[in-house]
């Protein structure tokens, strides 16, 4: 088994490096910026709907849901970070403690 | 003396406490994947090398969770791989936003996963984009390791940690670094396109795949979309906002 770790984790690095030895002139051209920064945005959006409501593969909507609109609430009313964090944390907790999924 | 205030200087900035609190959200994580492991027929050791040197959340729980469902390792290995294209496409953004030398380049190549590079991603400034990552990078790595040997020694005493609401601060924590961007209609249109393109995905395409699907589909949305004509439109006096946050904007000289 520890030559399976090893070859999957030579790959997972390997993935992440392929990235890096891309060179960063490409995002040099303004047309490939705006490019960028939409796939950054397209990127955290879907990892927003991933946190929220991926299980395995498929959709689950549980307390995850909860604490993202809490925490848009949160985040509409200018709170930091942190702040921001936490009340999506204590909104799942909270709503576990009421019987939700 | 400039040691001390260069570091005053990082742990006030914005992106340092933003890593920081990433870190911490997601470091507690570590305590499920600890216990999977081992659950899964991993020793201590093993599961702690899978967070320590493959270190991708993403992949360590498809690895783990093909050998728990009776796969082999030939298996866990491709489910692992697959999983871990995303990082690709960040090391694409990160090196041009960040540009590190040869030296960090392996480093930051090893710190990059969803969470390093959403931070990162998610600030205004060049500075802030390195302080971002390297906090969220090397505070994730650090608190996800202690946290699997953890999980993985006593993993069952502690208990589920969706019962603490982790899953929940995960999920704010990733809107709260999509927010700051969402400055504009444009912005909110494709944040609400590729979030459905995400949920469409999801149940069709193995774990992994459908964050890569709405990449794509960001990357034709910025490439023939709104953004581009409206930007090479010199009379559009509104054209230089979306511009303000582009990666890399201010480190070419």
């Amino acid at each position: 088994m520890w030559g399976w770790i090893l070859l999957a984790s030579a790959i997972a690095f390997g993935t992440k490096l392929l990235g890096y030895l891309v060179p960063a002139t490409l995002l040099d051209d303004p047309r490939m910026l705006r490019t960028a920064n939409a796939v950054t945005i397209g990127l955290l959006s879907a990892l927003v709907v991933m946190n929220t409501a991926a299980a395995g593969q498929g959709l689950l909507l549980d307390a995850r849901l909860g604490a993202v609109v809490a925490a848009a609430v949160a985040l509409a009313l200018r709170a930091p970070f942190l702040v921001v964090v936490i009340t999506g944390a204590l909104a799942a907790a909270g709503l576990r403690l009421l019987g939700f999924p | 003396m400039n040691g001390m205030d260069s570091m005053t200087r990082l742990g006030r900035h914005p992106a340092f406490r933003t890593g920081a609190s990433v870190a911490v959200a997601t470091g507690l994580y570590g305590i499920s994947f600890g216990a999977l492991g081992v659950a899964a027929g991993l020793d201590v050791w093993q599961t702690i090398a899978l967070s320590a040197l493959m270190f991708t959340g993403g992949s360590q729980f498809a690895f783990v969770g093909v050998l728990a469902g009776g796969g082999g390792g030939t298996a866990a290995t491709g489910a692992a791989g697959l999983l871990g294209v995303r990082n690709a496409v960040y090391g694409i953004q990160l090196n041009a936003m960040m540009r590190p030398g040869p030296v960090l380049k392996p480093l930051a190549a090893h710190l990059t996963i969803d969470e390093s590079a959403a931070t990162s991603m998610a600030q205004p400034d060049p500075y802030g984009r390195r302080v971002g990552f390297w906090t969220a990078g090397v505070g994730v790595w650090t608190l996800w390791v202690a946290f699997t040997a953890l999980g993985a020694v006593a993993g069952d005493l502690m208990g589920d940690p969706k019962a603490w609401g982790l899953d929940g601060a995960a999920a704010a924590a990733m809107l709260g670094l999509l927010w700051p961007r969402l400055k504009s209609g444009d912005a909110w249109a494709l944040a609400a396109v590729t979030a459905l393109v995400t949920a469409i995905a999801l149940p069709l395409l193995p774990s992994g795949i459908p964050i890569l699907v709405a990449g794509a589909v960001a990357g034709l949305w910025g490439w023939f979309g709104p953004t581009g004509r409206r930007d090479r439109d010199p009379e559009d006096g509104h054209a230089a906002g979306p511009e303000d946050s582009r990666p890399g904007a201010r480190t070419v000289a």
